[in-house]
This record gives structure tokens, sequence and C-alpha cells, in this order.
């Protein structure tokens, strides 16, 4: 089997055996401890510092982002946005955090609750938390929060609560294991700017496959 | 009574011995200035570096045991090579550790240093005389600079000669091609790489270009000549020990 | 793929006058190590970061079983499913067999360097499989039966018109030589490939033991696409790419896009664990890790253990003036630059290879910026010791060493060997100070002149002023 194979070339290059308790110690050490390796100092900052960090990386990675001061300020500005960019349709997750807002009800916007399906223009999904490290921002899968919404569309539109601000991605995996103490959520999403590519003479162009626009709703007092 | 000098090896390299002989007086010279009784052990002959990086490690540990019995006793080895002296820190990889030589090896490792760096830490001359004038470009080496850490010791030491202005080109620290038996076992690629490095030695517009190892240094005077660029190629200690009356490499006895 | 390795040297002559490769290698010249410089000096950890993942992949080859047996558990336990695969050919059944169990017609697939490595779409095509590559460089490269001459960026060997050519031809639309126009093309295009794949089929660039997710960073999203939208996700990796945890992987993280591309991070980072969950909406219905060995398990324990570290970071070949002279298909198979000069030795043979750890000035640039510094000059020399205690090296080279090492190691023999080739030397030069022909010497003067030395050997000169 190659299973076996595999594990017995690993041991005779070590020269070790199978049931090598010391190694096997530290392998549980290692996984229990989830220790943190070397945090940048960059990212280890008091939080209005750390706002702003991740305010400009975000920007530098081409993100546009929004302030606002909490979210009955969204929907106005998500139309709004939508409206100076003629667009006219917006698909969320089926989150009523996103679907129980305060939505113009003499507009033409249709606002469907679904996956995203090719030809959508824009979705409307939230984060679970943002990373000012470097202006990412943290989404996974679930019921209510589809994974083809951050791919498919041409512009992503993400809310972000200021109170799920880390600095460094560390803290952020301890937010996501104490969400999901037993297992990870299928997908796991960090995503930093919009789509792009190079590979044609290294030469950036933005929108490659997924979004070609990344806009972040940052909401200040939630 | 004064206290007896210490005692370096001079570690000639064959490249000085066979096409610049200049090199090694200058180091010679240059290591006297500094206070050091230098002796030149006959036993020595090249450090094996053609044979190490050919795969052939049996001559290569004969030699490097030679050159180790040939540098016993020497407070110092000194050599004028960044190549040369990094393949002898590379010794104590060709024994093992329980064979003595591999003890013999480190401690020669310990004892050996390329003459720039060494005479940054030992010449304490502030100023150093020369008839040189002019602007110098200085190309760093590979084996001195990524194994030994030679880059501000050759340039620390011609800021203290008064005529001498620095002009750094571009790309200073990418490889010139040479690699020893690379530019004959490669010569198109090789060809490249040195065309690559003239084009940043002609635009510093630079009087003279300095290094530190032969091998590279008539890799690029070679194609220097080759190209027709009137910029000369000296080995750095040459300016630094006031040794420029010999012609500059490739270049013919002067007529006047 | 069909190893060229052999032909290296011809190749080489080839690319060097080839104007348009020569072009296309400017990019990158001119992009990845200014970027990565800048990237690098911006995180004042970054160089102990670097010593402490050498330190963390060394402790996870020595463990290397054991991290790969959880990691299985828990794949399984998310209701994933890993496959373990000795050789490459192991590897394209269990892949075609996935397949088959789903009827698959069409797979899309991310970029993955280790589907080239086993030759996955050549066999997938011969079985009746369409592979759609989606990463746009390497779209580019299937489109024109091409190979990536790059680990990160494919298609860096050609040139904006080699790919309004591509799409022209095959687009059947007008050619365009604005690049935002040709990948809005490649975009539509398979948009409709993703949608009606029936298998999607990734690299990873780590597996996580303590969560069994597999990760892959893109900046395009393709692989996202390629993972979510068809029935089955199929994550094929090779073995040394196991971290224990995401804190671990965070190390590497750090690094990867830094070294790489100079980002400060890659765009997409996405993290998969097992099939759909109850109740998501969508994703794959199936997960399966292909885990391939082919020849790995073998460097444990060997001289060449330490190129298992390797993250595919590509750093090493952006700054290898070799790579930047030649290009990545020069190198005649998967893996190019200083990282394929070790490792495609391993896998397709020194016998075959040889040419490869010789193509290189041991000038040390590689090992300065591996990120989990790796001595690739030190690997390329053990390689050329292989090479030589089986006599495979040229009989000229190995004659010529012997005849050589014969006088080194007779100092008095080698003095006269000195003098008189110095005699000959300057005999050949005139009063020029320099030869512009010399017997023997054509790969030098072919070049350059050589120049004559400047009198009498050293050792002479000295013993004549009897010092």
């Amino acid at each position: 089997m190659s299973k076996a194979e595999i594990f017995n070339r690993i041991r005779a290059g070590l020269h070790v055996a199978k049931d090598d308790e010391v190694r096997r110690q530290a392998v549980r050490n290692r996984l229990q401890a989830k220790a943190s390796n070397i945090i940048p100092k960059r990212a280890q900052l008091p939080t209005a510092e750390m706002m702003s960090l991740f305010l400009e990386m975000a920007t530098e990675s081409a993100a546009e982002v929004i302030e606002l001061s909490g979210r009955n300020e969204l929907a106005q500005a998500v139309e709004n946005w939508l409206s100076v960019n003629g667009i006219d349709h917006l698909v969320t997750a089926n989150d009523s955090n996103l679907t129980e807002l305060s939505w113009s009800t003499d507009t033409t916007l249709i606002r469907e609750r679904r996956p995203a399906q090719v030809g959508d223009e824009a979705s409307l999904t939230n984060a679970f938390c943002a990373i000012a490290e470097t202006g990412t921002v943290m989404l996974y899968s679930g019921e209510h929060s589809p994974t083809t919404l951050n791919f498919l569309p041409d512009c992503h539109l993400i809310v972000v609560s200021a109170s799920t601000l880390v600095g460094p991605y560390e803290d952020a995996w301890s937010r996501l294991r104490e969400k999901f103490p037993e297992s990870m959520p299928r997908t796991v999403n960090l995503i930093t700017g919009p789509s792009r590519s190079a590979d044609i003479e290294q030469r950036l162009q933005m929108g490659a496959h997924g979004p070609r626009r990344l806009i972040i709703f940052m909401l200040h007092d939630e | 009574m004064a206290q007896p000098r210490p005692r370096v090896g001079l570690f000639v390299t064959c490249l000085a011995d066979m096409f610049r002989p200049e090199v090694a007086f200058a180091s010679v010279k240059l290591l006297e200035l500094a206070g050091f009784d230098v002796k030149v052990p006959q036993r020595q002959t090249c450090c094996g570096q053609p044979a190490f990086n050919s795969g052939d490690r049996e001559d290569t540990a004969d030699i490097a045991r030679q050159t180790i019995d040939a540098f016993d006793g020497f407070e110092y080895v000194v050599g004028p090579s960044g190549s040369c002296i990094g393949m002898l820190h590379h010794y104590p990889e060709l024994f093992e550790e329980n064979d003595p030589w591999y003890q013999r090896a480190l401690n020669l490792k310990s004892r050996a240093f390329e003459i720039t760096s060494f005479l940054a830490e030992h010449l304490k001359q502030e100023t150093l005389e020369g008839a040189f004038k002019g602007t110098v470009t200085y190309h760093d080496s590979c084996s001195g600079l990524r194994e030994l850490g030679v880059k501000k010791q050759p340039r620390e030491l011609l800021s203290r000669m008064p005529g001498v202005q620095i002009c750094e080109m571009e790309e200073a620290e990418t490889c010139c091609g040479f690699g020893g038996t690379f530019c004959v076992k490669y010569p198109d690629i090789s060809n490249r790489m040195v065309s690559n490095k003239v084009e940043n030695i002609r635009a510093t517009n630079a009087d003279l270009l300095l290094g530190g190892d032969l091998g590279c240094l008539l890799n690029m005077a070679g194609k220097l000549k080759r190209e027709g660029v009137e910029i000369e190629a000296r080995h750095v200690v040459e300016v630094l020990a006031d040794m420029i009356q010999t012609p500059a490499i490739g270049d013919a006895e002067q007529s006047a | 793929m069909q190893v060229r390795s052999p032909e290296f040297k011809e190749s080489a002559r080839i690319a060097l006058t080839d104007a348009n490769l020569q072009k296309a290698l400017g990019n990158l010249k001119a992009g990845f190590p200014a970027k990565r410089a800048t990237a690098a000096a911006r995180l004042p950890e970054f160089e102990a970061l670097r010593d402490q993942a050498r330190d963390l992949k060394n402790h996870i080859i020595e463990h290397l079983d054991l991290y790969l047996e959880e990691f299985e558990r828990n794949v399984t336990a998310n209701g994933g499913t890993v496959h373990w695969c000795r050789t490459a050919e192991d590897a394209r059944q269990t892949i075609l067999q996935i397949c088959r169990e789903q009827g698959a017609k069409t797979v899309t697939k991310g970029k993955s360097m280790v589907t080239e490595e086993i030759g996955l779409n050549e066999y997938l095509e011969k079985q009746g499989i369409e592979p759609v590559e989606t990463d746009l460089g390497e779209y580019i490269l299937q489109l024109r039966q091409d190979h990536p001459s790059h680990i990160v960026a494919p298609a860096i060997h050609l040139t904006l018109d080699d790919v309004a050519d591509a799409f022209h031809e095959h687009h059947k639309r007008p050619r365009s030589e604005d690049p935002a126009v040709l990948m809005q093309e490649a975009r539509e295009m398979l948009r409709k490939k993703f949608v009606s794949a029936d298998v999607g089929i990734t690299g990873a660039n780590f597996l996580i033991a303590e969560t069994g997710s597999t990760i892959i960073c893109t900046n395009e999203g393709n692989g996202d696409l390629t993972q979510t939208l068809p029935k089955t996700h199929v994550v094929v990796s090779s073995i040394e790419k196991v971290v224990p945890t995401l804190e671990d992987m965070t190390l590497f993280l750090r690094l990867l896009a830094r070294s790489a591309t100079g980002q400060e991070f890659t765009v997409y980072n996405t993290l998969s664990t097992g099939p759909r969950r109850p109740g998501d909406t969508d994703g794959p219905e199936n997960f399966h890790v292909v885990l391939v060995d082919n020849g790995r398990s073998e460097m444990v324990g060997s001289e060449f253990q330490e190129m298992l570290r390797c993250i595919r970071c590509s750093a090493c070949m952006n700054h290898c003036p070799v790579y930047g002279a030649v290009g990545g298909q020069t190198y005649g198979w998967v893996y190019p630059g200083p990282m394929g000069s070790v490792l495609t030795p391993q896998m397709v043979g020194i016998e075959q290879a040889g040419l490869l750890p010789n193509a290189s000035t041991f000038c040390g640039k590689c090992e300065e910026v591996c990120p989990v510094r790796i001595p690739l000059p030190k690997l390329m020399r053990h390689w050329r010791d292989k090479e030589y205690e089986k006599h495979l090296s040229p009989a000229a080279v190995r004659y010529g060493l012997k005849f050589w090492a014969f006088f080194a190691k007779r100092p008095g023999l080698y003095r006269l060997l000195s003098a008189s080739s110095n005699r000959f030397l300057r005999l050949m030069a005139g009063k020029k100070g320099r030869a512009t022909r010399l017997p023997l010497a054509g790969g030098w003067t072919d070049h350059r002149d050589i120049p004559a030395p400047s009198g009498k050997t050293f050792m002479q000169q000295w013993q004549e002023q009897n010092r």
C-alpha cells in the first residue's frame, strides 16, 4: 500500500521507528499549543492605530473603503454606490444583518437572496472579521454566506464591523476557533483587494476571474 | 625588546601567481604596512575549488590536507580572493567530524581571511597615499560577498585614499558570469552575463574597475577589451598599495 | 512531460538569440526582484521570519509521517478522502478514477505545478476528459500547447504579441493588443467552463494538519471558482506541504507572497476543509486530497533533504542570472531555475538532468533570497558529486581534472606548470597585453580577450628576490 510505503521510506530516512513516543509527543505538543510564531510589530497596535492601518493597507491593495458610522447608514450607502455605478441588481446572502436593513422602497434596485450566478453584477456580504496587518477581510462559507458571492460577481461589497477588526492573522484564527470549536467551515476566505493578474507581460490588470472591484463598508460604531 | 610581529601566511592564489604577481606583491606590502610578518609557504598550490565544484571530493580533500599543512603555525592566512579564501572555509565539509583533519580544517577556517576584510580591521593608517586620482567602480564578487560578507570593507579602505572617488554601478552584486569552469562549460550564458556586467560598468563612466577576485576581473577586463571600452581594470589591492605602475589587466606595456 | 534537460546547452543557445524571449525575460528582471526587496524592507521581522520558517520546516520534515497522519485524520473527520500516491502514475490513475466516478467530461484546473510534474493534462486528454486550465497564464499556455516556464508566472516567456496571436486564433475575435481586453476575453471564455465542469482540480500551497484543511494562495480567484462550482473538488499536493497548525501556516504566508511577487499578501488565501456542510447553498459535494510522493520520501535523510523545505515561491529563479538569461523552458522539464536544478535530477534522474546543477556559477544569490534558507548551491554541488561518482561527467572534464589535480598535489611540479603556462600565455599575447585567440580556450576567447600575465609568476619573482 502506498501510504505504508511512503511512511516506511520517511522513517527509514529519519532512522526512526514507527512507535517512537518522543516524536509523537513533540507532534502532539505542537498541535495542542497552537503557538504563535513571530508576529510583526506592525500588527500589534492599539485599536485606533489598528483601524488606520487597516484602512491604509486595504486601500493599498486596491480595495475601496467607504466609512460609515453604523449599520443604519448601510442600505443608503449601498444604494448610492450601486446607483452611481449604474448597477440595479444586487445579490445578497440570506443573512438578516443584510436583508433587514432600511432599504428604499421607491427604487429600481432588484435585490435577491441566493448564491451567485454567472452574470451577477454585484454582491453584498458580511465579513467575519478584518485583519489590519495587510488590510484583509475574512469570510467563511455557511448557510447564510455562500462562497460564490465572494467570487462570481463583478463587484463585491463587503460589510465590516469595526469591532471585528484584529491586528494580526493569529487573532483572526483565535476568533475562528472560538466560533467553530469543532471543525472549520468548508471554506474560509482571506481576501485582500480585488482580483488581478500580471500574467501578460507582468503588467498588472485588475479583475481576472474574481471581482474587479472590492468595496468595503466599514461600520465604525458596530 | 619589541613584540615579534604576528605571522601571516600569504595564500597567493593560482591566478595572482600566474596572471598578476602584482596582486600578491601588493598584498605583501599592505600586510607589512599593517605590521605583520608575511611569509609565502612554498607547499601551497591551489585551494582545490575546481575539483570541489566538479564533484571530485577525493582530490579536493587531498589538496585541502596539503593546504592545511602548508599553513600550519601561522596566526593568519590571508589571500587576495574571496573565492579562494571562501574555499578554505569549505574545508571542514570535506571531512567527517571524527576525522582529525576536521578539527584542523576548522582551525584553518578560523585563521583564514580575505585581504580587504583583514586589512579593514588591521590596517590602522587613516589615510592611504596613492598616485591614482579618479573615479572607480567596484564589482562585488559573489563568493566574497555572500560567503564571507565582503561588501563595505574594500569601499572603506578606498575611502581612506584622498584621490579616489567611488561611483557605484547598477547591479554591483550581480554575478559577472565567470563562475570558474562555468565560463567555458556554458560560454553563451557566461557571455550574456558578462555583457550585462560590462554595460553596467560602462554606464558609470568610471576611470577604473576594481574588484577583489582575479577570476572575475580577468573575465570583465577581457570583455571590456573585446568591446573596446576604455575603462581599465585592476585588483583593489593594487590601488590600495599604490602599485599601479604595471599596465592594468589586459593592457599593453606603456610605450612612453 | 518529455524530459528535454539533456538539450540544455543547445536550448540555451537558442534562447539567448530569441529576441522575443529576451524581451519577455526583461519584464521579469525589472519586476519581481525589486518588489521583493521593497516588501522585505518594509517588514523589519523578515529575516527573523526566515530563520523561524527554516527551523519549522526542519521540524516538520523530521516529523513528516506524523503530521501527514494527523492531516489525513482531520480530512476524513470532515468528510473528505485522502489518497496516497507513491508515483506519478499512481497519482494519475487515482485522479482519473475520481473523475470517472463522477462521469466527468470536463475538469477545470487551478494552477498546480504538481499536476505538471505528474503530466496530468496529457493523461486526462488521452482518457477522453478535457482539462481546462483557468489561471490566465496557464490558460494561455494551454491554447498554445505550451508548458510553464516559471512556477509562479507560468507564461513569463511570452510577450503581449504572443498572447494576442493565441487569443485571436482560438477565440475567433478581432485581434487586440490591450492586456485588459485580452484578460476580459479569457474571463468570458472561462466563465462557461467554470460552471459546466464536473470536477475542479487545484493544487495546495499548504496542508494544515490541525484542521485537515488545504490552502491555495492566488491573485486571480480562478482557484476559488474551480473548487466552488463543480460537484467535486480534488486537491493535488505533494507530501512535504503539510504544516502543523494555522499559526504555522501563517508564518509561511507572511513570507510567501513577499518572496514571490513582492506583494504584502496574496489577494485570495482560501482554506478548504472537506465538502459542503449541511445547509450550505454552494460548494463541492465531494472533497478529495491526492497526496503525491514521487521521490520526495527518498529525499528524507539524504543530502537533498533540505530541498523539502521549498515553498515554491520562485524567488530563486527570479533572482538567478542564469535563469534570467535563458528562461525556464531551457531547463527542459517542469521545475526551472535553482530549485529545479536540485529537484529535476531527483525526479528524472541525474543521468538526464546532469547539465542543470552544472549550469550555475554558484553566485549564491538564490540562497540569499530563499525564504526558508535552502543552501541551493550546496545542493547543486551534491548533484555534481553524484555525477562524478557515477562517472557521468564528460571524459574530457574528468581527465582534465585528474591531470590538473596530479600537479596541484605536487607543489614543485605545480610551480613548473604555472611557470610554463605563464610563459606560454605571455608568448601568445605578444606585446598587446592580451590574446584574442587561444588554442583550446574557444569558450573563453569566442567572447572576450584573455589578459596576459603581467610578468613571470609571483612564485618565480618571490624566489628571485630571495624572500
